[in-house]
């Protein structure tokens, strides 16, 4: 067996609030095709910057070749030999490919680019990666894949010893794959230390020879060898943990219909969909990030295609204000961009869609403004200093309740929650799930999208799982489990299909 | 309460000036300066209010000066063509809000930047502007043209007047009504809004097309003061209104802004050349102090912003 060249020794690293990594150790051998694999929020990202040199770790060290490496930017990280290439590529569009290979270090002489070396060193790498395009294209010009061999190019280029690709294959075909396949064998025989962290497990058991697994940012297993290793014990791995109950399930009477949604379609959502939510359930949306969950809500609440129907009448028009008048709502994942009016007061924004309804000729109705912020802050439990306090000085989850509370002032029939407990602490967690117990038992209809497994499990009546682009499964409260939902969520490559 | 804060530290500047140009300035302190100074302010304190309105909601209208000129030269010629002075206005203010309706549909319903709409629109206006009155300014001597200028409301001039009255109905506008407050939180995070059920665009278009009626309702009152219109009225107009809202605190991100330090902007501009031309300083060195007393201004709110944000995050960690 080959030499370990990259070694990580009990690498840490926390965000306000979170603890992405902790004391991660493994090891990659020159040579070998080492997957990293992970749920959503595993900690697989942030490692991959902290090799990168975008984040610095709080503890532990890396080496390469037994040197110590301590990159401090991405720069850095290239000059000691380390390569990240991310699902979005940091390419220019608007120069040339040879530029973008040479990007940062542009050969000179006597302060000019050097056209001539830069063309011949750009030819070289890209002969490495076996792409056959002119130097002098444009990249725009180039397509996804193409771009892509363009960064490992680039990698190349900087004599790069260990290659990291994240999610590499998200957006090639299956052509593409196997050519991308055949470039990451080549190097592996070149003896590079290759990093390949991917939600496809296909890929993980054909391409890769060893296999690292996190969990909430702490190392679970590696596989020095896959013998005997299958998709089923990875997934295992990834997800075995236990669920404790903070979600407070108990069974409600489930009504009639209450939104039925066909064939809508809506900006980024990749095929039309259809479900269908009944009154005082509570419908689950899981699926990996990027498997269109958040496309589907914003589709239903303000898209374009299809029919949406609440109770017996079938919407009009799409867009936000029709649909909250109809009683459909929705709460962002992205609270910052999408949900808060950070300036403004904890009072103005519990007040932000049901002053409507006060107001009388345009004019406000203050006293039942103030009434209304009282009454929701009280009922929520939104911890804040009073109800003039800007929302922005309020915490993730104190802020999501006044998201809520703008919500449940207006009559609502069917809630739409996007990631409704995303970076909240675990106590503001709970109180969360009882608004929406809560909500659920008053015979809203809920469809709420979700991460994580155990909240999914935890909280819903029925599941739907989508996985790039499409709904391909639905999941009784009782047959839910991780393994089935994270594998119906699991893209299945076309190659073995 | 922050806001209160901001707003009344800018009202302590003002205060300071006025007392020290008081003291300072010979002829500052008299009720005829007063009147003086107030009908100088009187055309920023109009085009203000609405200024404040595009700001708040995260753009700008810099074609208030050409819509100003367009305003006043149509309301002479039409007036003087019709001999109904209510004619002539309503003329101008139908130019206004109809280049205000351009404004707000290519700016809200395009989504181009406001920065090239406003400014496209302010070259088109002044051009037409000039058309219309033929490159020179227009005269009116209609029996009444001048009420809107040259009257007095309770001894007060009517410019004046009509000012405070402008200042209090759209303060009442932006705190009590839903369009007011749906303009703050546009401006604030538009794409929340929308989420929330705002319309955001109609509102945007809204707020264009009350900036061109008032800003044409300003070049009325001005013309009728001057009983003249000059197609050249209005020049760095739409500038002297973003300063004075800038220097009352209101945000160029948008979101935030009160009535209140609008005035106090407007009055800050006002004191300030009024008391450099009592004291005959040269028109150069005024503009280099108002350009500083501006850049001053932003900076003090950067320095202030950062403190309330480290003060904030410290209280939430």
């Amino acid at each position: 067996m080959n030499q370990a060249r990259l070694v990580v020794e009990g690498v840490g690293k926390s965000f306000p609030g979170v603890q992405a990594l902790s004391g991660v150790s493994f090891s990659v051998s020159g040579g070998s095709v080492h997957a990293l694999c992970g749920e959503n929020g595993a900690g697989k990202s942030t490692l991959l910057k902290v090799l990168a040199g975008v984040h610095r770790p709080d503890t532990g060290s890396m080496a390469l070749d037994g040197k110590k490496i301590d990159p401090r930017s991405p720069l850095e990280a290239l000059a000691c030999g380390v390569a990240v290439i991310y699902q979005e590529l940091h390419l220019v569009p608007e120069v040339t490919v040879a530029e973008n290979v040479m990007l940062g270090h542009l050969p000179y002489r006597f302060g000019m680019v050097d056209q001539a070396a830069l063309r011949q060193e750009a030819m070289k790498a890209l002969e490495q990666v076996g792409l056959q395009v002119d130097p002098s294209t444009k990249l725009k010009e180039l397509s996804l894949a193409q771009r892509q061999m363009v960064e490992i190019a680039k990698a190349l280029s900087r004599d790069a010893q260990v290659i990291a690709f994240d999610e590499p294959t998200s957006s090639l075909t299956s052509r593409e794959v196997e050519s991308l396949f055949a470039l990451i064998r080549r190097l592996q025989e070149a003896g590079k230390a290759i990093l390949y962290v991917s939600h496809r497990m296909d890929e993980v058991t054909t391409l890769c020879d060893a296999c690292t697994v996190l969990r909430d940012g702490q190392h679970v297993t590696t596989w020095h060898d896959m013998a005997g290793v299958t998709a089923d014990t990875i997934v295992n791995a990834m997800v075995g943990r236990s669920i404790q109950d903070v979600y407070g399930y108990s069974p409600r009477t489930i009504g009639e219909p209450v939104l039925v949604a066909e064939k809508v379609s809506g900006h980024g959502l990749r095929y039309p969909a259809s479900l269908e939510v009944k009154s005082g359930e509570i419908v689950g949306l899981f699926g990996l990030v990027g498997a269109g969950r958040t496309e589907l809500l914003k589709a239903i609440y303000a898209g374009s295609g299809g029919s949406v129907q609440v109770g017996s009448i079938k919407l009009g028009s799409r867009d936000p204000r029709s649909s909250v008048g109809a009683g459909v709502v929705f709460c962002p994942e992205d609270r910052k961009k999408e949900g808060i009016i950070p300036q403004m007061s904890v009072a103005e924004n519990a007040n932000l869609s049901v002053r409507r309804r006060f107001s009388h000729f345009g004019l406000l109705d203050q006293a039942k403004e103030k009434q209304n912020a009282e009454e929701y802050v009280a009922k929520l439990r939104v911890k804040t200093a009073s109800l003039q306090t800007p929302i922005k000085n309020l915490s993730g989850g104190n802020q999501q309740k006044v998201v809520l509370a703008r919500w449940l002032a207006e009559e609502v029939k069917v809630i739409l929650l996007d990631e409704p407990t995303r970076g909240i602490d675990v106590g503001a967690k709970s109180e969360i799930y009882a608004i929406i117990r809560g909500l659920a038992e008053q015979g809203v209809g809920v469809l709420m999208v979700s991460s994580e497994l155990p909240e999914v499990i935890g909280v819903c009546d029925r599941v739907l799982v989508m996985c790039d682009g499409r709904i391909t499964g639905e999941v009784a409260r009782a047959d839910a489990t991780e393994t089935t939902l994270l594998q119906l969520a699991l893209p299945k490559t076309e190659m073995s299909a | 309460m922050n806001k209160l804060k901001g707003s009344s530290g800018m009202l302590l500047v003002l205060i300071g000036m006025v007392v020290l140009a008081g003291v300072l300035v010979k002829g500052f302190a008299t009720g005829e300066n007063a009147v003086s100074l107030g009908l100088a302010v009187s055309t920023v304190g109009l085009v203000a209010c609405t200024m404040l309105f595009c700001l708040a909601g995260g753009d700008f209208d810099l074609s208030v000066g050409s819509n100003l000129a367009l305003g006043g030269v149509l309301a002479a010629i039409v007036t003087t063509a019709t001999k109904s002075v209510p004619l002539g206005i309503a003329a101008a203010l139908a130019a206004g809000a109809l280049v205000g309706l351009l404004n707000g549909l290519v700016i809200a319903k395009l989504g181009i930047n406001a920065l090239i709409t406003t400014l496209a629109t302010m070259q088109i206006v002044r051009g037409i502007t000039n058309i219309v009155s033929g490159g020179s300014p227009k005269t009116c001597s209609v029996v009444g043209f001048d009420g809107l200028g040259k009257s007095a409301i309770a001894g007060v001039p009517s410019p004046i007047a009509l000012t405070i009255l402008f200042f209090l109905v759209f303060g009442f506008i932006l705190n009590r009504t839903v369009f007011g407050r749906d303009t703050l939180a546009i401006g604030g995070n538009p794409e929340a809004s929308r989420l929330a059920g705002i319309k955001v665009e109609a509102t945007k278009v809204w707020i264009f097309v009350l900036s061109g009626i008032v800003a044409a309702f300003a070049g009325c009152v001005q013309a009728s003061r001057l009983l003249a219109a000059s197609n050249n009225a209005g020049e760095k107009l739409e500038l002297q209104a973003i300063s004075a809202c800038v220097l009352g605190g209101v945000s160029l991100a948008g979101g935030v802004g009160t009535m209140s330090g609008v005035v106090v902007g407007v009055l800050i501009m006002g004191v300030v050349q009024n008391a450099m031309s009592l004291m005959n300083i040269d028109t150069f060195y005024q503009m280099v102090v108002t350009g500083a007393i501006l850049l001053a201004a932003v900076v003090f709110d950067k320095v202030k912003t950062a403190q309330n944000e480290k003060r904030s995050s410290r209280g939430t960690a």
